[in-house]
Protein backbone atom coordinates (compact mmCIF):
# COMPACT_ATOMS: atom_id res chain seq x y z
CA UNK A 1 0.00 0.00 0.00
CA UNK A 2 1.35 3.41 -1.02
CA UNK A 3 0.59 6.71 0.72
CA UNK A 4 0.37 9.71 -1.56
CA UNK A 5 0.54 13.40 -0.68
CA UNK A 6 -1.33 14.86 -3.63
CA UNK A 7 -0.80 18.63 -4.02
CA UNK A 8 -1.48 19.29 -0.35
CA UNK A 9 -1.94 22.94 0.60
CA UNK A 10 -3.04 24.05 4.02
CA UNK A 11 -3.84 27.32 5.75
CA UNK A 12 -4.76 28.05 9.37
CA UNK A 13 -6.97 31.09 8.77
CA UNK A 14 -4.71 33.69 7.15
CA UNK A 15 -1.57 31.71 7.85
CA UNK A 16 -0.38 29.63 4.91
CA UNK A 17 1.34 26.53 6.32
CA UNK A 18 1.81 24.15 3.40
CA UNK A 19 1.96 24.92 -0.29
CA UNK A 20 1.40 22.26 -2.93
CA UNK A 21 3.27 19.37 -1.33
CA UNK A 22 3.31 16.16 -3.34
CA UNK A 23 5.23 12.94 -2.82
CA UNK A 24 4.60 9.22 -2.53
CA UNK A 25 5.60 6.80 0.21
CA UNK A 26 5.82 3.39 -1.40
CA UNK A 27 5.09 0.17 0.49
CA UNK A 28 7.88 -0.57 2.94
CA UNK A 29 9.65 2.73 2.27
CA UNK A 30 10.78 5.11 5.02
CA UNK A 31 10.47 8.78 4.12
CA UNK A 32 11.77 11.44 6.50
CA UNK A 33 10.41 14.97 6.42
CA UNK A 34 12.77 17.68 7.58
CA UNK A 35 12.66 21.45 7.45
CA UNK A 36 12.94 24.59 9.56
CA UNK A 37 10.73 25.11 12.64
CA UNK A 38 7.15 25.95 11.74
CA UNK A 39 7.41 24.74 8.15
CA UNK A 40 4.35 22.51 8.54
CA UNK A 41 5.98 19.10 9.04
CA UNK A 42 3.61 17.99 11.79
CA UNK A 43 0.63 19.53 9.99
CA UNK A 44 1.56 17.52 6.91
CA UNK A 45 1.75 14.33 8.99
CA UNK A 46 -1.68 15.03 10.53
CA UNK A 47 -3.10 15.48 7.03
CA UNK A 48 -1.44 12.29 5.79
CA UNK A 49 -2.87 10.38 8.78
CA UNK A 50 -6.40 11.72 8.35
CA UNK A 51 -6.43 13.80 11.53
CA UNK A 52 -6.64 17.11 9.65
CA UNK A 53 -8.40 18.05 6.42
CA UNK A 54 -6.18 19.99 4.02
CA UNK A 55 -7.36 23.30 2.56
CA UNK A 56 -6.77 21.77 -0.86
CA UNK A 57 -5.21 18.64 -2.25
CA UNK A 58 -5.55 15.27 -0.58
CA UNK A 59 -3.85 12.40 1.21
CA UNK A 60 -4.52 9.22 -0.77
CA UNK A 61 -3.87 5.50 -0.46
CA UNK A 62 -3.01 3.28 -3.41
CA UNK A 63 -3.32 -0.47 -3.19
CA UNK A 64 -4.68 -2.71 -0.46
CA UNK A 65 -3.19 -2.74 3.03
CA UNK A 66 -1.76 -6.03 4.38
CA UNK A 67 -4.56 -8.45 5.24
CA UNK A 68 -3.72 -8.54 8.96
CA UNK A 69 -3.42 -4.77 9.35
CA UNK A 70 -6.01 -3.36 11.75
CA UNK A 71 -4.97 0.27 11.26
CA UNK A 72 -2.86 0.74 8.13
CA UNK A 73 -1.82 4.32 9.01
CA UNK A 74 -0.72 4.41 12.63
CA UNK A 75 0.77 7.32 14.55
CA UNK A 76 3.63 7.33 17.01
CA UNK A 77 3.35 10.63 18.88
CA UNK A 78 6.04 12.99 20.07
CA UNK A 79 4.45 13.26 23.52
CA UNK A 80 3.67 9.51 23.62
CA UNK A 81 -0.11 10.14 24.12
CA UNK A 82 -0.47 7.42 26.74
CA UNK A 83 -3.54 7.11 28.93
CA UNK A 84 -2.15 7.90 32.40
CA UNK A 85 -4.88 5.89 34.14
CA UNK A 86 -4.12 2.73 32.17
CA UNK A 87 -1.30 0.26 32.64
CA UNK A 88 1.22 -0.45 29.89
CA UNK A 89 -0.80 -3.49 28.83
CA UNK A 90 -4.09 -1.58 28.87
CA UNK A 91 -2.56 1.25 26.85
CA UNK A 92 -1.48 -1.17 24.16
CA UNK A 93 -4.78 -3.05 24.27
CA UNK A 94 -6.69 0.23 23.95
CA UNK A 95 -5.87 0.32 20.23
CA UNK A 96 -7.50 -3.10 19.80
CA UNK A 97 -10.59 -2.81 22.01
CA UNK A 98 -12.98 -1.86 19.22
CA UNK A 99 -11.68 -4.40 16.71
CA UNK A 100 -13.22 -7.75 15.85
CA UNK A 101 -10.46 -9.61 17.69
CA UNK A 102 -11.52 -12.01 20.44
CA UNK A 103 -10.12 -11.32 23.94
CA UNK A 104 -7.65 -14.18 23.48
CA UNK A 105 -6.47 -12.82 20.13
CA UNK A 106 -6.18 -9.36 21.66
CA UNK A 107 -4.09 -10.67 24.51
CA UNK A 108 -1.83 -12.54 22.09
CA UNK A 109 -1.37 -9.47 19.89
CA UNK A 110 -0.67 -7.24 22.91
CA UNK A 111 1.79 -9.79 24.29
CA UNK A 112 3.59 -9.96 20.94
CA UNK A 113 3.84 -6.16 20.68
CA UNK A 114 5.12 -5.89 24.26
CA UNK A 115 7.69 -8.59 23.61
CA UNK A 116 8.96 -6.86 20.46
CA UNK A 117 9.53 -3.65 22.41
CA UNK A 118 10.97 -5.30 25.52
CA UNK A 119 8.08 -4.28 27.74
CA UNK A 120 6.82 -7.68 28.86
CA UNK A 121 8.12 -7.18 32.41
CA UNK A 122 6.48 -3.75 32.64
CA UNK A 123 2.98 -4.73 31.52
CA UNK A 124 1.35 -3.78 34.84
CA UNK A 125 3.24 -0.49 35.29
CA UNK A 126 1.56 2.89 34.87
CA UNK A 127 3.05 5.52 32.53
CA UNK A 128 4.09 7.74 35.46
CA UNK A 129 6.30 4.90 36.70
CA UNK A 130 8.22 4.72 33.42
CA UNK A 131 11.08 6.77 31.99
CA UNK A 132 10.55 8.82 28.83
CA UNK A 133 12.17 6.15 26.69
CA UNK A 134 10.01 3.40 28.13
CA UNK A 135 6.90 5.52 27.61
CA UNK A 136 7.76 5.95 23.96
CA UNK A 137 8.32 2.20 23.76
CA UNK A 138 4.72 1.80 24.98
CA UNK A 139 3.64 4.18 22.19
CA UNK A 140 5.58 2.09 19.67
CA UNK A 141 4.20 -1.13 21.13
CA UNK A 142 0.64 0.21 20.80
CA UNK A 143 1.37 1.11 17.18
CA UNK A 144 2.81 -2.33 16.43
CA UNK A 145 -0.19 -4.08 18.02
CA UNK A 146 -2.45 -2.93 15.17
CA UNK A 147 0.01 -4.21 12.54
CA UNK A 148 0.38 -0.96 10.60
CA UNK A 149 1.37 -0.73 6.95
CA UNK A 150 2.86 2.73 7.46
CA UNK A 151 3.97 4.28 10.73
CA UNK A 152 3.45 8.03 10.97
CA UNK A 153 6.08 9.21 13.45
CA UNK A 154 5.94 12.81 14.64
CA UNK A 155 9.35 13.59 16.14
CA UNK A 156 9.12 10.45 18.26
CA UNK A 157 12.54 10.93 19.87
CA UNK A 158 12.61 14.69 20.39
CA UNK A 159 11.37 14.54 24.00
CA UNK A 160 14.08 12.06 25.00
CA UNK A 161 17.67 12.36 26.16
CA UNK A 162 20.45 11.53 23.72
CA UNK A 163 21.25 8.06 25.13
CA UNK A 164 17.60 6.99 25.05
CA UNK A 165 17.30 8.44 21.54
CA UNK A 166 20.20 6.29 20.43
CA UNK A 167 18.65 3.15 21.93
CA UNK A 168 15.25 3.81 20.39
CA UNK A 169 16.83 4.63 17.03
CA UNK A 170 18.39 1.16 17.13
CA UNK A 171 14.91 -0.22 17.87
CA UNK A 172 13.43 1.64 14.90
CA UNK A 173 16.17 0.34 12.61
CA UNK A 174 15.39 -3.18 13.82
CA UNK A 175 11.62 -2.80 13.39
CA UNK A 176 11.94 -1.43 9.87
CA UNK A 177 14.69 -3.85 8.84
CA UNK A 178 12.55 -6.40 7.01
CA UNK A 179 10.87 -3.76 4.82
CA UNK A 180 7.41 -5.02 5.72
CA UNK A 181 6.41 -1.72 7.26
CA UNK A 182 6.88 1.75 5.82
CA UNK A 183 7.12 5.01 7.73
CA UNK A 184 6.86 8.74 7.45
CA UNK A 185 9.31 10.16 9.96
CA UNK A 186 9.02 13.85 10.84
CA UNK A 187 12.12 15.17 12.56
CA UNK A 188 14.33 18.18 13.21
CA UNK A 189 17.27 15.87 13.60
CA UNK A 190 19.15 15.35 10.33
CA UNK A 191 21.20 12.49 11.79
CA UNK A 192 18.02 10.56 12.64
CA UNK A 193 16.68 11.24 9.16
CA UNK A 194 19.88 10.06 7.50
CA UNK A 195 20.08 6.90 9.60
CA UNK A 196 16.49 5.81 9.13
CA UNK A 197 15.09 7.11 5.87
CA UNK A 198 15.27 5.79 2.34
CA UNK A 199 14.42 9.29 1.12
CA UNK A 200 14.42 12.65 2.85
CA UNK A 201 11.87 15.28 1.85
CA UNK A 202 13.28 18.72 2.63
CA UNK A 203 10.65 21.39 3.17
CA UNK A 204 11.21 25.13 2.87
CA UNK A 205 10.22 27.53 5.64
CA UNK A 206 6.55 28.42 5.99
CA UNK A 207 4.58 27.94 3.85
CA UNK A 208 6.30 24.57 3.47
CA UNK A 209 7.11 23.59 -0.10
CA UNK A 210 9.29 20.70 -1.18
CA UNK A 211 12.79 22.10 -1.72
CA UNK A 212 14.48 18.85 -2.45
CA UNK A 213 14.07 15.11 -2.11
CA UNK A 214 17.33 13.44 -1.13
CA UNK A 215 17.72 9.70 -1.67
CA UNK A 216 20.06 7.88 0.72
CA UNK A 217 22.22 5.71 -1.51
CA UNK A 218 22.70 2.78 0.88
CA UNK A 219 20.67 0.28 2.85
CA UNK A 220 19.93 0.83 6.53
CA UNK A 221 22.14 -2.14 7.39
CA UNK A 222 25.08 -0.55 5.54
CA UNK A 223 24.65 2.70 7.46
CA UNK A 224 25.84 1.07 10.66
CA UNK A 225 29.27 0.38 9.13
CA UNK A 226 32.15 2.77 9.82
CA UNK A 227 32.77 3.39 6.10
CA UNK A 228 29.26 4.75 5.67
CA UNK A 229 29.60 7.37 8.42
CA UNK A 230 31.50 9.87 6.31
CA UNK A 231 29.04 9.54 3.46
CA UNK A 232 26.09 10.05 5.80
CA UNK A 233 27.77 13.07 7.37
CA UNK A 234 28.24 14.58 3.92
CA UNK A 235 24.56 14.02 3.20
CA UNK A 236 23.58 15.67 6.47
CA UNK A 237 25.81 18.64 5.66
CA UNK A 238 24.25 18.85 2.21
CA UNK A 239 20.73 18.93 3.72
CA UNK A 240 21.80 21.34 6.43
CA UNK A 241 23.17 23.74 3.82
CA UNK A 242 19.75 23.62 2.16
CA UNK A 243 17.87 24.64 5.28
CA UNK A 244 20.41 26.52 7.39
CA UNK A 245 19.53 30.06 6.33
CA UNK A 246 15.83 29.35 6.47
CA UNK A 247 16.21 27.75 9.91
CA UNK A 248 17.89 30.96 11.12
CA UNK A 249 15.07 33.06 9.61
CA UNK A 250 12.45 30.74 11.12
CA UNK A 251 14.07 30.98 14.55
CA UNK A 252 14.06 34.78 14.39
CA UNK A 253 10.45 34.69 13.27
CA UNK A 254 9.53 32.56 16.28
CA UNK A 255 11.41 34.88 18.62
CA UNK A 256 9.59 37.91 17.23
CA UNK A 257 6.19 36.24 17.30
CA UNK B 1 52.10 22.87 38.27
CA UNK B 2 53.04 21.01 41.40
CA UNK B 3 54.57 24.15 42.83
CA UNK B 4 51.42 26.10 42.16
CA UNK B 5 49.29 23.40 43.82
CA UNK B 6 51.54 23.31 46.87
CA UNK B 7 51.43 27.09 47.04
CA UNK B 8 47.62 27.07 46.87
CA UNK B 9 47.45 24.43 49.62
CA UNK B 10 49.72 26.49 51.86
CA UNK B 11 47.62 29.57 51.26
CA UNK B 12 44.44 27.60 51.98
CA UNK B 13 45.79 26.48 55.35
CA UNK B 14 46.20 30.11 56.42
CA UNK B 15 42.64 31.12 55.54
CA UNK B 16 39.73 30.17 57.80
CA UNK B 17 37.10 28.11 55.99
CA UNK B 18 33.40 28.55 56.54
CA UNK B 19 30.41 26.54 55.28
CA UNK B 20 28.26 27.89 52.45
CA UNK B 21 25.18 29.38 54.08
CA UNK B 22 22.03 27.30 53.39
CA UNK B 23 19.49 29.51 51.66
CA UNK B 24 16.97 26.96 50.45
CA UNK B 25 14.75 26.71 53.54
CA UNK B 26 11.02 27.36 53.62
CA UNK B 27 8.26 27.54 51.01
CA UNK B 28 7.65 23.79 51.32
CA UNK B 29 4.68 23.64 53.71
CA UNK B 30 4.13 20.11 54.94
CA UNK B 31 1.38 19.31 57.42
CA UNK B 32 2.20 16.99 60.28
CA UNK B 33 -0.07 14.00 60.71
CA UNK B 34 -1.29 14.76 64.22
CA UNK B 35 -0.71 18.52 64.38
CA UNK B 36 -4.27 19.40 63.41
CA UNK B 37 -5.82 16.98 65.91
CA UNK B 38 -3.57 18.22 68.71
CA UNK B 39 -4.52 21.84 67.94
CA UNK B 40 -8.22 20.92 67.88
CA UNK B 41 -7.90 19.06 71.18
CA UNK B 42 -6.13 22.06 72.71
CA UNK B 43 -8.87 24.48 71.60
CA UNK B 44 -11.59 22.16 72.96
CA UNK B 45 -9.68 21.76 76.24
CA UNK B 46 -9.32 25.54 76.64
CA UNK B 47 -12.98 25.98 75.77
CA UNK B 48 -13.92 23.35 78.37
CA UNK B 49 -11.72 25.00 81.02
CA UNK B 50 -13.24 28.40 80.26
CA UNK B 51 -16.74 26.89 80.50
CA UNK B 52 -16.05 24.98 83.74
CA UNK B 53 -14.48 28.04 85.34
CA UNK B 54 -17.56 30.08 84.37
CA UNK B 55 -15.36 32.49 82.39
CA UNK B 56 -18.04 32.48 79.66
CA UNK B 57 -21.78 32.48 80.09
CA UNK B 58 -23.02 28.94 79.19
CA UNK B 59 -26.14 30.47 77.68
CA UNK B 60 -24.00 32.09 74.96
CA UNK B 61 -21.31 29.44 74.68
CA UNK B 62 -21.97 26.11 76.42
CA UNK B 63 -18.94 23.98 77.28
CA UNK B 64 -18.00 21.05 75.01
CA UNK B 65 -19.10 18.59 77.71
CA UNK B 66 -22.60 20.17 77.69
CA UNK B 67 -22.74 19.85 73.90
CA UNK B 68 -21.61 16.22 74.12
CA UNK B 69 -24.29 15.58 76.73
CA UNK B 70 -26.91 17.21 74.48
CA UNK B 71 -25.86 14.97 71.58
CA UNK B 72 -26.03 11.90 73.82
CA UNK B 73 -29.51 12.82 75.04
CA UNK B 74 -30.65 13.49 71.48
CA UNK B 75 -29.35 10.08 70.45
CA UNK B 76 -31.01 8.31 73.41
CA UNK B 77 -34.34 10.01 72.84
CA UNK B 78 -34.35 9.11 69.14
CA UNK B 79 -34.74 12.77 68.10
CA UNK B 80 -31.25 12.79 66.59
CA UNK B 81 -32.12 9.99 64.12
CA UNK B 82 -35.46 11.60 63.33
CA UNK B 83 -33.83 14.89 62.38
CA UNK B 84 -30.74 13.34 60.83
CA UNK B 85 -32.68 10.86 58.68
CA UNK B 86 -34.95 13.63 57.38
CA UNK B 87 -31.92 15.74 56.38
CA UNK B 88 -30.03 12.79 54.92
CA UNK B 89 -32.99 11.77 52.79
CA UNK B 90 -33.34 15.29 51.38
CA UNK B 91 -29.60 15.64 50.76
CA UNK B 92 -29.35 12.15 49.27
CA UNK B 93 -32.19 12.51 46.80
CA UNK B 94 -31.43 16.16 45.97
CA UNK B 95 -27.72 15.47 45.47
CA UNK B 96 -28.32 12.40 43.31
CA UNK B 97 -30.88 14.14 41.09
CA UNK B 98 -28.74 17.28 40.76
CA UNK B 99 -25.58 15.26 40.12
CA UNK B 100 -27.19 13.01 37.49
CA UNK B 101 -28.59 16.01 35.62
CA UNK B 102 -25.36 17.99 36.06
CA UNK B 103 -23.18 15.15 34.74
CA UNK B 104 -25.48 14.65 31.71
CA UNK B 105 -25.64 18.37 30.89
CA UNK B 106 -21.93 18.87 31.62
CA UNK B 107 -20.97 16.09 29.20
CA UNK B 108 -23.37 17.43 26.58
CA UNK B 109 -21.79 20.90 26.88
CA UNK B 110 -18.31 19.40 26.79
CA UNK B 111 -18.99 17.30 23.70
CA UNK B 112 -21.58 19.09 21.57
CA UNK B 113 -21.24 22.47 19.92
CA UNK B 114 -25.02 23.11 20.04
CA UNK B 115 -25.32 22.10 23.70
CA UNK B 116 -22.30 24.29 24.53
CA UNK B 117 -23.72 27.37 22.82
CA UNK B 118 -27.09 27.02 24.54
CA UNK B 119 -25.99 25.47 27.84
CA UNK B 120 -23.21 27.87 28.80
CA UNK B 121 -25.51 30.88 28.26
CA UNK B 122 -28.16 29.44 30.58
CA UNK B 123 -25.67 28.26 33.17
CA UNK B 124 -23.89 31.62 33.22
CA UNK B 125 -27.23 33.38 33.72
CA UNK B 126 -28.66 31.04 36.36
CA UNK B 127 -25.60 29.87 38.30
CA UNK B 128 -25.10 33.10 40.31
CA UNK B 129 -28.69 33.07 41.67
CA UNK B 130 -28.69 31.95 45.33
CA UNK B 131 -30.82 28.85 45.00
CA UNK B 132 -32.42 29.29 48.40
CA UNK B 133 -34.08 32.42 46.98
CA UNK B 134 -36.02 30.13 44.66
CA UNK B 135 -37.48 28.07 47.52
CA UNK B 136 -40.67 30.18 47.87
CA UNK B 137 -41.26 29.86 44.13
CA UNK B 138 -40.60 26.12 44.29
CA UNK B 139 -43.08 25.83 47.20
CA UNK B 140 -45.66 27.56 44.98
CA UNK B 141 -44.95 25.16 42.15
CA UNK B 142 -44.46 21.92 44.09
CA UNK B 143 -46.40 22.39 47.36
CA UNK B 144 -45.23 22.44 50.97
CA UNK B 145 -43.90 18.84 51.18
CA UNK B 146 -40.43 17.48 50.61
CA UNK B 147 -40.33 18.29 46.90
CA UNK B 148 -39.38 22.00 47.05
CA UNK B 149 -36.56 21.31 49.54
CA UNK B 150 -35.19 18.49 47.43
CA UNK B 151 -35.56 20.59 44.27
CA UNK B 152 -33.63 23.47 45.89
CA UNK B 153 -30.77 21.11 46.75
CA UNK B 154 -30.88 19.51 43.29
CA UNK B 155 -30.72 22.93 41.62
CA UNK B 156 -27.75 24.01 43.73
CA UNK B 157 -25.92 20.76 43.02
CA UNK B 158 -26.83 20.73 39.33
CA UNK B 159 -25.10 23.97 38.34
CA UNK B 160 -21.83 23.30 40.19
CA UNK B 161 -21.74 19.74 38.84
CA UNK B 162 -22.43 20.80 35.25
CA UNK B 163 -19.64 23.40 35.44
CA UNK B 164 -17.12 21.00 36.95
CA UNK B 165 -18.01 18.28 34.42
CA UNK B 166 -17.67 20.41 31.30
CA UNK B 167 -14.51 22.03 32.68
CA UNK B 168 -13.18 18.52 33.25
CA UNK B 169 -14.11 17.44 29.72
CA UNK B 170 -12.43 20.57 28.33
CA UNK B 171 -9.30 19.77 30.35
CA UNK B 172 -8.86 16.27 28.88
CA UNK B 173 -5.65 16.53 26.81
CA UNK B 174 -6.60 16.79 23.14
CA UNK B 175 -3.62 14.66 22.18
CA UNK B 176 -5.27 11.67 23.90
CA UNK B 177 -8.46 12.19 21.90
CA UNK B 178 -6.47 12.54 18.66
CA UNK B 179 -4.57 9.38 19.58
CA UNK B 180 -7.83 7.49 20.03
CA UNK B 181 -9.18 8.85 16.75
CA UNK B 182 -5.98 7.82 15.00
CA UNK B 183 -6.78 4.22 15.99
CA UNK B 184 -10.37 4.60 14.69
CA UNK B 185 -11.76 4.21 18.22
CA UNK B 186 -15.54 4.91 18.10
CA UNK B 187 -16.98 8.05 19.69
CA UNK B 188 -18.72 6.20 22.56
CA UNK B 189 -15.50 4.36 23.46
CA UNK B 190 -13.52 7.60 23.40
CA UNK B 191 -16.06 9.11 25.81
CA UNK B 192 -15.98 6.05 28.08
CA UNK B 193 -12.28 5.26 27.98
CA UNK B 194 -10.63 8.64 27.46
CA UNK B 195 -12.91 11.54 28.33
CA UNK B 196 -14.63 10.08 31.40
CA UNK B 197 -11.42 9.06 33.23
CA UNK B 198 -9.70 12.23 32.05
CA UNK B 199 -12.49 14.41 33.43
CA UNK B 200 -12.84 12.41 36.66
CA UNK B 201 -10.43 14.52 38.77
CA UNK B 202 -12.48 17.62 38.01
CA UNK B 203 -15.76 15.75 38.53
CA UNK B 204 -14.66 14.49 41.96
CA UNK B 205 -13.46 17.97 42.91
CA UNK B 206 -16.96 19.12 41.90
CA UNK B 207 -18.50 16.46 44.18
CA UNK B 208 -16.58 17.94 47.09
CA UNK B 209 -18.10 21.35 46.37
CA UNK B 210 -21.61 20.06 45.69
CA UNK B 211 -21.63 18.07 48.95
CA UNK B 212 -21.02 21.34 50.81
CA UNK B 213 -23.63 23.13 48.68
CA UNK B 214 -26.16 20.38 49.45
CA UNK B 215 -25.46 20.64 53.19
CA UNK B 216 -25.80 24.42 53.11
CA UNK B 217 -29.05 24.27 51.17
CA UNK B 218 -30.66 21.52 53.25
CA UNK B 219 -30.06 23.51 56.44
CA UNK B 220 -31.35 26.71 54.84
CA UNK B 221 -34.41 25.01 53.37
CA UNK B 222 -35.21 23.26 56.66
CA UNK B 223 -34.92 26.56 58.50
CA UNK B 224 -37.48 28.09 56.17
CA UNK B 225 -40.08 25.38 56.26
CA UNK B 226 -39.65 21.98 57.90
CA UNK B 227 -40.72 20.21 61.05
CA UNK B 228 -37.84 17.74 61.07
CA UNK B 229 -34.26 17.98 59.91
CA UNK B 230 -31.02 19.30 61.39
CA UNK B 231 -31.73 22.80 60.05
CA UNK B 232 -35.18 22.85 61.66
CA UNK B 233 -33.71 21.47 64.88
CA UNK B 234 -30.98 24.14 65.03
CA UNK B 235 -33.49 26.93 64.37
CA UNK B 236 -35.88 25.58 67.00
CA UNK B 237 -33.09 25.29 69.58
CA UNK B 238 -32.01 28.86 68.81
CA UNK B 239 -35.55 30.15 69.26
CA UNK B 240 -35.74 28.41 72.66
CA UNK B 241 -32.25 29.65 73.67
CA UNK B 242 -31.13 26.00 74.02
CA UNK B 243 -27.61 26.79 72.88
CA UNK B 244 -26.22 23.38 73.90
CA UNK B 245 -28.73 21.74 71.55
CA UNK B 246 -28.09 24.37 68.88
CA UNK B 247 -24.36 23.64 68.98
CA UNK B 248 -25.09 19.91 69.10
CA UNK B 249 -26.82 20.39 65.73
CA UNK B 250 -23.83 22.38 64.44
CA UNK B 251 -21.44 19.63 65.56
CA UNK B 252 -23.56 17.01 63.82
CA UNK B 253 -23.44 19.08 60.61
CA UNK B 254 -19.69 19.40 60.95
CA UNK B 255 -19.28 15.65 61.45
CA UNK B 256 -21.51 15.02 58.45
CA UNK B 257 -19.38 17.37 56.32
CA UNK B 258 -16.21 15.64 57.51
CA UNK B 259 -17.67 12.22 56.74
CA UNK B 260 -18.60 13.29 53.21
CA UNK B 261 -15.07 14.67 52.75
CA UNK B 262 -13.64 11.32 53.88
CA UNK B 263 -15.87 9.44 51.42
CA UNK B 264 -14.66 11.69 48.58
CA UNK B 265 -11.05 11.22 49.69
CA UNK B 266 -11.60 7.47 49.58
CA UNK B 267 -13.17 7.73 46.12
CA UNK B 268 -10.22 9.81 44.91
CA UNK B 269 -7.76 7.27 46.29
CA UNK B 270 -9.62 4.42 44.60
CA UNK B 271 -10.38 6.07 41.27
CA UNK B 272 -7.43 8.42 40.82
CA UNK B 273 -4.64 6.16 42.06
CA UNK B 274 -2.86 6.68 38.75
CA UNK B 275 -2.10 10.35 39.48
Amino acid sequence: MDLIANHITHRFGELAVLDDVSFTVSAGEVVAIVGPSGCGKSTLLSILGGLLLPSSGAAELRGAPPADSLNPLTFVFQDFALLPWATVEENVEFALLHTQLSPAQRRAQVGDALRRTGLTDFRTAYPKQLSGGMRQRVGISRALAVRPAILLMDEPLSALDSQTRELLMEDFVGLLADGGMGAVYVTHNLEEAARLADRIVVLSRRPGRIREVVTIPMTRAERGEPAAREKLLMLQNQIWSLIRNEAIDAEREVQHA
Amino acid sequence: MLDRATQAETLAKDVVTRPVRFRGAGFVPASSRFGGWVALALVIAMWQIAGSARLVNPLFLPAPSAIARAIYELAISGALWQHLSASLLRIGIGWLVGTAAGVAVGFAIGLSRLARSVGITFISALFPIPKIALLPLLILWLGIGEEPKIATIALGVFFSTAISVYSGVDAVPRNLIRMAQSFNVPFATIVRKVIWPGALPSILAGFRITASVALLLVVSAEMIGAQFGIGAFVLQAGNLMQTDQLLAGVVILSVFGLAVGKVINWLETRLLHWR
